[in-house]
């Protein structure tokens, strides 16, 4: 190699360093299972199964990734998640119409960012305060709407369900959504005048401001992208299950928070990765699966998740350390 | 020719603290104005006023003859009637790229407000080797500004406004991390603001500075302007004199 190929393969590598370690920890993560339970995972029925559940966690995290990268924090989207669910089972039980169905769906998802977005904006209050209460709120609001029963939607054999829940040559199609979305919000975030407004609020609000960024747009269009993002998993959920259940969309608020800090965007703005987040939603959400398949004990869950959070974490920022 | 900026009896608070109290401010046509004053006396949020960062309260301000809305103007209006300004905040954001920072709000983008990347990165490594001069200290086009020294931040934000050719040019503190030899070349690209008919305002607490490159020097206190002097009127040392009287003053109320 000559002077300059080698300077230019090393900037590659010093780029990419977080990306690397986390292919290096995913591995390490799967060399693990195929040790621990051969049968399982030598076998393919256990990754078609990841591609159709990890989506939802990913969806979610897409959306969250933005809002870190802004500086801000969304507690509220599991909530959304049921709430804008129990709009679309609600509305297709009724009507039999999917563009109802789906309307009301994404719109209450939109609609609810839109509110935490002008409540942080305009007000004044931090995002992590409104979003603790919108989540108790939209909970509570979709309990009181729909009497906290669950509702059985008649979705199977529908042409929808081909399509949010179908399979296409054996593959899941959650995972090719959540692929193309991956690619969508890749683009948005590094090649969009509106990532980039995301990343400068982050970054520096008010130098953003007076480069002519109008901030308060901007957080309300991403809190209000985050709803969206909220919406549209759980209508894959639902497309999954056929069935809406009140507690929809609980839990997942750590696995999704989990999922992007493991990607390696960190919380304090201007910063965000997209193929981090990728990456991280299957690594969270395989392990879970995972970690059941493999005959242990469910507790072991969350010891490993937490162990592998904070090793991830730990070596992301380390990394980010030494650029500095 | 008609003023670029007529400020009338402007006002202008935050919460309880008046920071401008009642200005009369112009910028005439290729003229460059030198604004002095202590610390806190008003002068970054008058500039401001104008750039569209804050509004005004009270009074009225026309920008090239035409009367400005309050709740309407912006720095987006603002940079649309050729106003370009150098804060002294620097406005950078330290996490992201150089090119990303000089477009920030201007980008090159196609019909769908994608960025056309290639284009932004070109073009900001020519502002580099025209207008910043970067002597190839590993600085380029892709480099953070967390590694940027002071002087090239400072640097970049003056290019920046350099290369978005305007009709009137504000500096805020423009020279305050800068070597003498960087120093020298702002002023003269002040000079080469005026040379081409544009106007600029210039704020420094460096006398010496603004002196030489000034038509006109104003000088505010506490939100308000207590004295305003033509260049072939005063000398730099009675103008530095008239300043020590102001702080006398000051001290002994
Ligand atoms: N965004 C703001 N919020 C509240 N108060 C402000 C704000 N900006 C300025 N002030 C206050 O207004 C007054 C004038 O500030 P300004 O920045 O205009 O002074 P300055 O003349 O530029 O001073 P310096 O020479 O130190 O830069 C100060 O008392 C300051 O505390
Ligand atoms: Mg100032």
């Amino acid at each position: 190699m000559t002077k300059i190929e080698k300077r230019a393969d090393q900037k590659f590598f010093y780029k990419y360093t977080s990306q690397f370690g986390l292919i290096i920890m995913v591995s390490a993560v799967l060399l693990f299972f195929i040790i621990t339970s051969p049968n399982v995972f030598l076998s393919g029925s256990i990754y078609l199964s990841f591609l159709s559940t990890v989506p939802t966690i990913g969806l979610m995290a897409l959306g969250l990734t933005f809002i870190l990268g802004m500086g801000e924090i969304d507690l509220s989207f599991p909530s959304v998640m049921a709430l804008s669910a129990f709009l679309f089972a609600s509305v297709y039980k009724s009507t039999g119409n999917f563009l109802f169905a789906f309307l009301s769906c994404i719109g209450a998802g939109i609609l609810v960012g839109m509110i935490n977005g002008l409540i942080v904006t305009k007000i004044g209050v931090p995002s992590i305060v409104v979003t603790l209460g919108m989540q108790f709120l939209i909970r509570g609001f979709s309990n009181l709407i729909s009497d906290g029963t669950a509702i059985v939607v008649p979705l199977r054999g529908t042409i929808s369900q081909q399509i949010f829940a179908g399979k296409l040559l054996g593959i899941p199609v959650q995972s090719l959504w959540f692929l193309g979305m991956s690619i969508l919000f890749y683009f948005l975030l590094f090649r969009h005048k509106f990532g980039e407004h995301v990343l400068f609020a982050g970054d520096n609000q008010e130098s953003a401001k007076m480069m002519g960024v109008n901030v308060d747009f901007v957080k309300i269009a991403a809190f209000s992208l985050m709803g969206a993002m909220a919406a549209f998993a759980g209508m894959f959920d639902l497309y999954r299950m056929r069935t809406w259940w009140p507690t929809m969309g609980e839990g997942y608020l750590m696995m999704i928070m989990a999922a992007v800090f493991v990607g390696g965007t960190s919380m304090f703005g201007g910063e965000a990765t997209i193929f981090g987040t990728f990456v991280g939603s299957f690594m969270i959400g395989a392990l879970e699966a995972g970690i059941v398949a493999a005959g242990l004990k469910g507790f072991w869950t969350r010891f490993i998740i937490g162990l592998l959070i904070i090793c991830a974490v730990i070596v992301h920022t380390l990394i980010r350390k030494r650029k500095k | 020719m008609v003023n670029i900026i007529e400020m009338k009896n402007i006002h202008k608070s935050f919460g309880g603290v008046k920071a401008i109290r009642g200005i009369d401010f112009t910028v005439g046509p290729n003229e460059v104005v030198g604004v002095l004053g202590d610390n806190g006396a008003g002068k970054s949020t008058l500039i401001k006023i104008i750039s569209g960062v804050h509004s005004f309260d009270e009074g009225e301000m026309y920008i090239k003859g035409k009367k400005i809305n309050p709740r309407k103007h912006c720095v987006k209006t603002a940079h649309k009637m050729g106003i370009e300004t150098v804060y002294q905040e620097k406005a950078l954001a330290e996490k992201q790229t150089l090119w990303r920072n000089i477009f920030l709000g201007r980008q090159m983008t196609n019909k769908l407000g994608f960025i056309k990347v290639k284009k932004e990165i070109d073009e900001t490594q020519k502002i580099m080797r025209e207008l910043m001069k970067f002597r190839g200290i590993g600085a380029n086009a892709e480099s953070y500004i967390r590694t940027l020294s002071g002087g090239e931040k400072q640097g970049v934000a003056i290019s920046r406004a350099m290369y978005f050719d305007s009709d009137l040019v504000i500096l805020d503190e423009p020279t305050m991390a800068l070597s003498l030899q960087e120093v020298k070349k702002v002023l003269n690209f002040i000079l080469a603001v005026k040379e081409r008919g544009k106007s600029c305002v210039y704020i420094s607490h460096n006398i010496a500075n603004v002196y030489p490159v000034s038509d006109r020097f104003v000088v505010i206190d506490r939100g308000i302007i207590v004295g305003s002097y033509n260049r072939k009127d005063i000398s730099l040392e009675e103008l530095n004199e008239e300043l020590i009287q102001y702080t006398k003053t000051k001290t002994q109320q």
